[in-house]
C-alpha cells in the first residue's frame, strides 16, 4: 500500500552519502581522534587491569567508603569478588575503563552546553530537540557510522557511547541552573558580582545536586551502551554477552550479565552518594531536621 | 469606592516635583523620572495607552503594568517609604532602582548617574559602591553560613578575608544575631533569616539602602527594635534608605516621606502628617483610616495660637481684662523673647489688682509641663490631663510657639472627613493642597521629618 501512495524517501541513502563524505573529507582528523582516544583508553585499562585483582577491588571499595559508608564498601567488595569468581574481572575492568572515559568526555561536553543553554533561551530551544533525537535513537544505530568512520576496536564504541549518553548531562545541568532561586541570583547581581562569579559561587553550587543526578544518568547510560558496543568489538563484558548470544551459551550470558549488574550498582550508588555529599544538599538536609 | 475619575498627578502634597529632564539637585541621592515597567508581550503599545491615562486594567491584554509613571527624588539621608497593597508594584519599583529590572520607560539616577547609560561593568561598580538591597524573600545563599552570607558583598568588593569577616561580624551583632555566625540559613527562623539579609546589606556599607519589606517577617517586638535601630543608623551614618512596606504604622513611623502606590501608580507623596491630614483621594484616606494617628501626628500639626498671652512685665489689670475678653480662666505668661514663664489665673490677677501689685510677676505659677513641637499626640494626653489649661508647646529655646487645647487633641484623633465624592467637587484635592487654608495662621508650618 504505502509503496504506491508515498514515494520512497531515500533518507537512509542520504545519511549514508553524508557519512561517506565526512569519512573521506576528515580522515586525518578521525585518525587523530582514534589515536588519542585509543591511547587514553589503553592507559586507563592498564591502570585498572594490570594490578592484582584484590588491589583494585580494595581501592574501589575504599572509594565507596569515602563516598558513602562501610556498608556500601563491603557490598562492593563482595560484588567484586563475585565478578572475579565468575572469571569476568578483566572484562569488567575493560568495561569500567570504557564507561569512565566515555562518561567523562560526555560530561565535559554536556555540562558546559547545559550551562550555556540555561543562560540562553535560543541555545536551549535548539539543543532540546537535538538531545531528544540523540537519546531516543536506538543506541546501536550510532555504532554503524562510527564503525564506518573508526573501523573496529574500542574507539567507535566510545564515540557512540558519548553521543548516546550525553543528553541527560545537558538536560540536568540546564534544569539545575534554571531552578536556582531567582532572587538569590538577583542578590548576586544586586551586590555587583560578575556573571562568572554568580555562576561559580551561586548557580553551580546550588545546581550541584541536580547536576550530579545528571552525572549519574550519564554514567548509567554509558554502561548500557558500552555493553552494546561489545557487538563491534569494543571489548569488555559486552563481548562475552554477544558471544553468549551467538553460541546460545546461557551460563556465559548469565555470568557476564551479573558482572554488568554489579558494576552498574556500584557506579550508581557511588555517584548518587557523591551528589548527596554536595554542601548544598547537606544544607537542605539540615533544613529538614 | 468610586471609580477613579481623575488620575492624580503623583503626589499632590509633595514639595516641588522633579521635572523629567533637569539634572537632579546635588542633595538628591536617587532620582526617579517618569519610570514605568510593563511586563508582557507588547510593552510599547501598553506604554502608549498608559501615557494617555489608561489604567493597569485597561492595558491588561498587552501586559502587566507593574509600575506606571513614577517620579520622585530621594534626598541624601532621607528615609523614603513606599507603601501599597500587595501587587501595587513596590518590588518592581525598587528593583528598577538598582537596575535589576530595566524600566520600560523613564530614568533612574543614582547620585546623578543615569542607570540606563551605564554599561554592565559600570553598573556593577555602582552597585558595589553605592546601592545595596534587602530582599523581600531574603535571598540568602543557602550553602553559606550566616557570617559568610553577611560578608558576601564585601567579598565581591574585594575586601580581604580578615577584614570582611570583622565587618560582617559587626553587622551581625547589630542585627542581634550574635552567636549564630556559623549556622546555615536553613537552621534559622524566618525572622532571623531576614536579619541576616539586613546584616548583609549593612555590611556592604553603601550610601543607599533599598529595603523591600525588610521587617515583614519579624515579630512585633523585634520589629520595633529594628525600626528604632534603622532610624538610629540612618541618623548616625546618614544613609539614604528606600523602604518598602505594606504596614502603615511602620511607614508612618519610619518615613521622612511616604509614597502611596496603588495599581502601579504613585497616588500621593508626602510626610506622614500630610498624608494623614490631607489624603490625596478616597483611596489614601481609606488606606490611612486605621492608623494610630496619635503616634504619627505631632504637637506642631495640631497646635493653635494661644488665645491670650500675658507679658511678664504687664500689670494684673491688663492680664485680667485680657482673660475676661477671651473668656478663659487662665493665660500663659511669656517674657520679651516669648519664652514661657508660667501661667496666671484670673482670680490671682483679681487679688493682685486689689492688693495693688504693679506686675504679674509675683503671681505667675510655673506648674506647666510644656511639650516640644515634635511630641506625638500620644504623649500629650498626660500633660493635657494634668490641668484644665491647653498644653503649651515650646521650642528648643523655651519659646512658646503654640498651644494644644484639649478639644483639638480629641478632634485630631478622628480621621478627617472623607473627601467629597467627585460629583460635587471633582478634583478638589488635586487642586487645593491646603483644605485647611481658612485657618493657616493657627498652624505652625510642619517641618519635614516632624513625623518623628
Ligand atoms: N517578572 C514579572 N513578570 C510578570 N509580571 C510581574 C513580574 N514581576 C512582577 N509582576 C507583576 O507586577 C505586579 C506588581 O508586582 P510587585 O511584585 O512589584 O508587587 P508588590 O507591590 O511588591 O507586591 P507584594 O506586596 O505582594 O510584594 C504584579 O501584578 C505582579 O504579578
Ligand atoms: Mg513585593
Amino acid at each position: 500500500m504505502t509503496d504506491t501512495l508515498v514515494p520512497r524517501l531515500p533518507l537512509g541513502q542520504w545519511v549514508d552519502w553524508l557519512v561517506d563524505w565526512v569519512t573521506t573529507t576528515f580522515r586525518p582528523l578521525f585518525r587523530f581522534i582514534k589515536d588519542v582516544l585509543g591511547g587514553v583508553y589503553d592507559g586507563l585499562d592498564a591502570v585498572l587491569a594490570s594490578p592484582p585483582f584484590w588491589v583494585v577491588a580494595i581501592v574501589l571499595a575504599v572509594l565507596a567508603l569515602l563516598a558513602k559508608n562501610w556498608k556500601l564498601a563491603l557490598g562492593s567488595l563482595v560484588g567484586f569478588v563475585v565478578i572475579a569468581g565468575v572469571n569476568q574481572w578483566d572484562n569488567a575492568m575493560e568495561t569500567l575503563a570504557l564507561v569512565l572515559l566515555s562518561a567523562a568526555i560526555a560530561l565535559l561536553v554536556a555540562i558546559p552546553l547545559g550551562i550555556w543553554a540555561a543562560r540562553n533561551d535560543r541555545v536551549s530551544a535548539i539543543v532540546r530537540p537535538v538531545l531528544d533525537f540523540m537519546q531516543t535513537m536506538p543506541g546501536f544505530v550510532y555504532l554503524i557510522p562510527t564503525v564506518v568512520i573508526f573501523l573496529t576496536g574500542p574507539v567507535p564504541g566510545i564515540i557512540a557511547t558519548i553521543i548516546f549518553a550525553m543528553a541527560p548531562g545537558v538536560r540536568f545541568t540546564e534544569l539545575g541552573i534554571r531552578q536556582v532561586d531567582k532572587e538569590v541570583v538577583e542578590a548576586g547581581h544586586a551586590f555587583g558580582a560578575t556573571p562568572a562569579r554568580i555562576l561559580g559561587q551561586i548557580q553551580l553550587p546550588l545546581a550541584l545536586p541536580t547536576v550530579m543526578a545528571g552525572v549519574n544518568q550519564v554514567i548509567m547510560l554509558s554502561l548500557s551502551m558500552v555493553v552494546l558496543a561489545g557487538m563491534v568489538g569494543a571489548g569488555g563484558l559486552g563481548e562475552d554477552v554477544v558471544a553468549a548470544l551467538q553460541r546460545v551459551d546461557v551460563a556465559l550470558g548469565f555470568e557476564a550479565g551479573i558482572a554488568v549488574v554489579i558494576l552498574a550498582m556500584f557506579l550508581d550508588r557511588v555517584t548518587a552518594a557523591l551528589g548527596e555529599r554536595a554542601p548544598v544538599s547537606r544544607a537542605l538536609v539540615a533544613a529538614r531536621d | 469606592m468610586t471609580a477613579p475619575s481623575i488620575t492624580p498627578p503623583a503626589g499632590t502634597s509633595a514639595p516641588a516635583e522633579p521635572s523629567t529632564s533637569a539634572p537632579p539637585a546635588p542633595d538628591v541621592a536617587v532620582a526617579v523620572r517618569g519610570v514605568s515597567k510593563v511586563f508582557g508581550r507588547r510593552p510599547a503599545e501598553a506604554m502608549r495607552r498608559l501615557a494617555q491615562g489608561a489604567s493597569r486594567d485597561d492595558v491588561k491584554a498587552l501586559g502587566t503594568a507593574a509600575v506606571i509613571d513614577a517620579s520622585f527624588d530621594v534626598r541624601r539621608g532621607e528615609i523614603f517609604v513606599v507603601m501599597g497593597l500587595s501587587g501595587s508594584g513596590k518590588s518592581t519599583l525598587i528593583r528598577m532602582l538598582n537596575g535589576l529590572l530595566k524600566p520600560t520607560s523613564g530614568q533612574v539616577l543614582i547620585g546623578g548617574e543615569n542607570l540606563a547609560a551605564t554599561d554592565a561593568k559600570q553598573l556593577r561598580a555602582l552597585r558595589r559602591s553605592s546601592v545595596s538591597m534587602v530582599f523581600q524573600h531574603f535571598a540568602l545563599l543557602p550553602h553559606r553560613t550566616v557570617l559568610d552570607n553577611a560578608a558576601y558583598p564585601l567579598e565581591i568588593q574585594g575586601v580581604g578575608k580578615a577584614e570582611r569577616r570583622e565587618k560582617a561580624r559587626t553587622a551581625i551583632e547589630l542585627t542581634g544575631l550574635g552567636g549564630w555566625e556559623d549556622s546555615l540559613p536553613s537552621q534559622l527562623s524566618g525572622g532571623m533569616r531576614q536579619r541576616v539579609g539586613l546584616a548583609r546589606a549593612l555590611a556592604a556599607d553603601t550610601d543607599v539602602l533599598l529595603m523591600d519589606e525588610a521587617f515583614s517577617a519579624l515579630d512585633p517586638l523585634i520589629r520595633r527594635e529594628m525600626q528604632e535601630q534603622l532610624i538610629e543608623l540612618q541618623q548616625r551614618l546618614g544613609k539614604t534608605i528606600i523602604f518598602i512596606t505594606h504596614d502603615l504604622n511602620e511607614a508612618m513611623h519610619l518615613g521622612d516621606r511616604i509614597a502611596v502606590m496603588r495599581d502601579g501608580r504613585i497616588v500621593q507623596i508626602g510626610t506622614a502628617e500630610q498624608i494623614l491630614s490631607d489624603p490625596a483621594n478616597d483611596y489614601v484616606a481609606q488606606f490611612v483610616a486605621d492608623v494610630d494617628r496619635t503616634r504619627v501626628l505631632t504637637a506642631s500639626s495640631v497646635m493653635v495660637r494661644p488665645a491670650v498671652v500675658v507679658p511678664v512685665t504687664g500689670g494684673p489689670r491688663q492680664a485680667s481684662r485680657a482673660m475676661r475678653e477671651a473668656q478663659v480662666p487662665a493665660a500663659f505668661v511669656v517674657d520679651r523673647q516669648r519664652v514661657l514663664r508660667g501661667v496666671v489665673h484670673d482670680d490671682d490677677a483679681v487679688a493682685a489688682l486689689k492688693a495693688g501689685q504693679e506686675s504679674v510677676e509675683g503671681i505667675v505659677r510655673d506648674a506647666v509641663t510644656p511639650v516640644s513641637p515634635d511630641t506625638p499626640l500620644a504623649e500629650i494626653f498626660a500633660p493635657a490631663a494634668e490641668s484644665s489649661l491647653p498644653v503649651a508647646v515650646t521650642d528648643d529655646t523655651g519659646r512658646l510657639v503654640g498651644v494644644v487645647p484639649r478639644v483639638t487633641l480629641l478632634e485630631a484623633m478622628v480621621p478627617p472627613d472623607q473627601p467629597q465624592t467627585d460629583e460635587s467637587v471633582p478634583g478638589r484635592q488635586a487642586t487645593d493642597p491646603t483644605p485647611d487654608g481658612d485657618a493657616p495662621t493657627d498652624r505652625v508650618a510642619a517641618d519635614e521629618g516632624g513625623a518623628r
